[in-house]
C-alpha cells in the first residue's frame, strides 16, 4: 500500500516537471494602440509554432512607456521614440517593428476618394485655420481639372493622445514652419481650428458624417470603412497614392544609418515615391533585462516576425521592415543587448 | 415563592435590558462606521486627486483656474474651457429636462389611467438602466445627423432674435454644446421623474380632494398643492440629476466635439471635465497628467458649488414659507 502510494507520488512528480518542461515561458509587453491588431495576430500564429505566449496589452503608448520603465512587462511599445537621454537613465534600447501609413481623409461632395491633391504646406494651413474653403486658390493650384466646392472646411482632429497625432503633427512641422512656431509636435496639441474625434474610429465617423470635413486616420481605418483619402505631393514634389509601395519607400529613404537607437521619424521621407507620413512603432525593451529569459522569447518574436509575419502584416495593411533595416535591427541587438 | 419568582423575573429583565444595551451600542457602531466609511472615501478621492494635481494646482495656481489655454506641447494648462463645457451642458439639459419629468410626473400620477402607469414608469426606469456608452453611440450615428439637418433652421429662426440670437448661430456640424445638452437632458429624465412620481403619490389624497372639492382645476392642484407640499424633495431630484449630469463622460465625449474653447454660440463644438480625462488620461504623462488629476479636482469642487447652492436655495424657501 505505502509502496504504490509513493509510486503515485513520484508519478505525479514526474508528470509535473514534464509539464513545466512543456508548458513555455509567458512573456508580457504594454503600449501603442496602432501596432495591436498586428502584434496580437503574430501572437497567435507564434504561439501556435512555439508554444510561447506573447500577451500585448493596448494600454496606449504613454502607458506603455511608464509600464517598461516600471519593469512590470518585458517589453514596451510606444509610437513616439524615447530619446537618447532617457535610454541612456533607464538602461533601455528600442527598435522599429512595423510600418504604418497617415493618410489625409475628407468628405467632399463631387469629389471621388483619390481625386484630391494635398501638400504638407496646404495641409497645414488648413490645420491652422488659415485655408477655410475648398475653394481656396492654394487648393486649386494643386487640383487642376477638379470642380471644388465654395464650402467651409470642418477640420477634424484626434481627441485623445496619440501616435498618429504625433507623427502627423511632427510633419505640419516639418513642412511649415508657422505650424511647428505656434502649434509644434506631441501625442495632443492645442488645436487651432477644428473639432476632436476619439480615436481613429471617432475621427472616421466624423469625417463620414460631417460634409464638407478633413481628417487623418491610419491607412488601415480609411480602407476598412471606405472614406475617401487624399493623394500627397511629397518632399521630392512627386504626386503620390497611400500604398504599401509608397510606405516602404518612404522607409527605405529615411535615412536609418545615421539614427542612434533607430530615433527617427519617417515623416516628409525623400525618396521619389516616399508616402509624406508614414510612421513606426517601437519596441522598447532592457539592454540588460532582469529576466533575460523573457527577453530572449520576445527577440525571437519579433525575429520571427520579421522573417514569417509580413503576409499576415500586409492582409492588415501594415507594412513590414525593409530588408536592410531588418539587417540593422539584428545587428542591434547583437551589438548593443547583453542577455 | 412567589417573591423569589418576582426577583427571578426582575433579574431577567435586568439582564435583557443590558444585554440590549450592549446590542444597541454594537449597531450603532456599526451604522456609524458605514457613515463615516463613505465620508472616508469621498475626503480620499477628494485628497488623492488634490495630490495627484498639486502640480499643476499649486505651480500654475490662479493661471490654471483663468486661463482658457491647453496645450500639452509646451504644457501650459487651463481649466477655464472644460469647467464651461461642463456648466453649460449641464444646464441645458437641466432646462430641458426638468419641465418634461414634471409633465411625465404629473401625468403618471394624476391623470393616466391605471393600466397605464406601471408600463410607463417602467419604461422610464428602463431608461436609466441604458449605459452611457449606448447613448454616447445612439448621439452619434442618429442624433448628430439629425442635428445637422435641424441646426440651419435653427439659425435662421432662433439666431434672428436679439441677444439670445447668438447662441444659436454656427456651422451646422450636428455636434456641440447644445447637442451633448440635449442628450444628457434624455439621459437625467429617468433619474428627476423617477424621484418626482414617488413623491407626489406620498401626497395625501385628503388635501388634493379638499381642493378638487372647492372645483380647483387639475393644474391648479398640481400646482397648488402637489408641489408646495413635496418641494424639497422635487429640488432634491433635480439636484440629483444635475449631479449626474455634471459628472457624465462617454455619452459626453462623443457628441460634444471635444474642442477647447469658449464660445457664445451653441453649436460650437466644445469639452468638458469629464470629457477631457477620458480623451487624454490613456497617453498623458508628467504634467499633463497632473493637469488632467486636477481637472477631477476641480469637478468635485464644481459639484460641491453647485450642491451648496442648491441646498442654500432649499433653505431659503423653507425660511420664507416659515414666514
Amino acid at each position: 500500500m505505502l509502496n504504490s502510494c509513493k509510486t503515485f507520488a513520484a508519478a505525479i512528480i514526474v508528470a509535473s516537471t514534464f509539464g513545466m518542461a512543456a508548458h513555455a515561458t509567458d512573456v508580457t509587453g504594454a503600449g501603442s494602440s496602432f501596432v495591436y491588431p498586428v502584434v496580437s495576430k503574430w501572437s497567435a500564429t507564434y504561439a501556435e509554432k512555439t508554444g510561447n505566449q506573447i500577451n500585448y496589452q493596448s494600454i496606449g503608448s504613454g502607458g506603455g512607456i511608464a509600464q517598461i520603465k516600471a519593469g512590470t512587462v518585458d517589453f514596451g511599445a510606444s509610437d513616439m521614440p524615447l530619446d537618447e537621454a532617457t535610454l541612456q537613465k533607464f538602461g533601455l534600447g528600442q527598435f522599429p517593428d512595423v510600418i504604418g501609413g497617415i493618410v489625409p481623409a475628407f468628405n467632399v461632395e463631387g469629389i471621388a476618394p483619390g481625386k484630391l491633391v494635398l501638400d504638407g504646406q496646404v495641409l497645414a494651413d488648413i490645420y491652422l485655420g488659415k485655408i477655410t474653403s475648398w475653394k481656396d486658390a492654394a487648393i486649386a493650384a494643386l487640383n487642376p481639372g477638379v470642380k471644388l466646392p465654395d464650402t467651409k472646411i470642418t477640420v477634424v482632429h484626434r481627441s485623445d493622445g496619440s501616435g498618429t497625432t504625433f507623427n502627423f503633427s511632427d510633419y505640419l512641422s516639418k513642412v511649415s514652419p508657422e505650424w511647428k512656431a505656434k502649434v509644434g509636435e506631441g501625442t495632443a496639441v492645442q488645436w487651432p481650428v477644428g473639432i476632436g474625434g476619439k480615436g481613429n474610429q471617432g475621427v472616421s465617423a466624423y469625417v463620414k458624417q460631417i460634409k464638407n470635413s478633413i481628417g487623418y486616420v491610419e491607412y488601415a481605418y480609411a480602407l476598412q470603412n471606405h472614406i475617401g483619402y487624399a493623394l500627397m505631393k511629397n518632399a521630392a514634389g512627386k504626386v503620390v497614392a497611400p500604398t504599401i509601395a509608397t510606405f516602404q519607400a518612404a522607409a527605405d529613404t529615411a535615412d536609418w544609418k545615421d539614427a542612434k537607437n533607430f530615433n527617427l521619424l519617417m515623416t516628409n521621407a525623400p525618396g521619389a515615391t516616399a508616402w509624406p507620413i508614414t510612421a513606426t512603432s517601437w519596441v522598447i525593451m532592457y539592454k540588460q533585462p532582469r529576466n533575460a529569459a523573457n527577453a530572449k522569447v520576445v527577440m525571437d518574436f519579433f525575429k520571427w516576425s520579421y522573417e514569417h509575419g509580413q503576409q499576415q502584416a500586409r492582409s492588415l495593411d501594415y507594412v513590414p521592415l525593409p530588408q536592410s533595416l531588418v539587417n540593422q535591427i539584428k545587428n542591434y541587438w547583437k551589438t548593443d543587448f547583453k542577455m | 415563592m412567589q417573591v423569589t419568582l418576582t426577583r427571578q423575573l426582575v433579574r431577567d429583565s435586568e439582564r435583557r435590558a443590558h444585554l440590549d444595551a450592549r446590542y444597541d451600542r454594537i449597531f450603532r457602531g456599526v451604522l456609524k462606521f458605514c457613515a463615516l466609511l463613505v465620508l472616508a472615501a469621498l475626503l480620499g478621492a477628494a485628497l488623492s486627486t488634490l495630490w495627484g494635481g498639486r502640480e499643476v494646482l499649486f505651480g500654475q495656481g490662479l493661471h490654471f483656474l483663468t486661463s482658457d489655454a491647453w496645450n500639452p506641447v509646451k504644457d501650459d494648462y487651463g481649466a477655464l474651457s472644460p469647467i464651461f463645457g461642463t456648466l453649460v451642458t449641464s444646464l441645458i439639459a437641466i432646462v430641458l429636462a426638468v419641465p418634461v419629468s414634471f409633465g411625465v410626473a404629473m401625468f403618471l400620477t394624476e391623470i393616466a389611467p391605471t393600466w397605464m402607469r406601471g408600463p410607463v414608469s417602467s419604461a422610464i426606469e428602463l431608461l436609466a438602466g441604458i449605459p452611457s456608452i449606448i447613448y454616447g453611440m445612439w448621439g452619434l450615428f442618429v442624433f448628430v445627423p439629425f442635428m445637422s439637418g435641424i441646426e440651419p433652421a435653427l439659425s435662421a429662426t432662433l439666431g434672428r432674435i436679439p441677444l439670445i440670437g447668438k447662441l444659436f448661430q454656427g456651422p451646422p456640424l450636428g455636434l456641440g454644446l447644445l447637442t451633448a445638452g440635449i442628450v444628457l437632458a434624455v439621459m437625467i429624465l429617468p433619474f428627476i421623474t423617477s424621484v418626482m412620481r414617488e413623491v407626489f403619490q406620498t401626497v395625501p389624497t385628503r388635501l388634493k380632494e379638499s381642493a378638487y372639492a372647492l372645483s380647483s382645476t387639475r393644474w391648479e392642484v398640481l400646482w397648488d398643492i402637489v408641489l408646495p407640499y413635496t418641494r424639497s424633495a422635487v429640488i432634491g431630484g433635480i439636484i440629483l440629476g444635475l449631479g449626474r449630469a455634471l459628472g457624465e463622460t462617454m455619452a459626453v465625449t462623443f457628441v460634444l466635439g471635444n474642442s477647447y474653447n469658449i464660445t457664445s454660440s451653441l453649436l460650437m463644438p466644445g469639452t468638458s471635465i469629464s470629457s477631457s480625462i477620458a480623451n487624454e488620461f490613456n497617453e498623458a504623462v508628467g504634467v499633463h497628467r497632473s493637469a488632467l488629476i486636477a481637472l477631477g479636482f476641480l469637478l468635485f469642487v464644481v459639484t460641491f458649488i453647485v450642491l451648496l447652492i442648491a441646498r442654500l436655495m432649499l433653505h431659503q424657501l423653507a425660511r420664507r414659507e416659515g414666514k
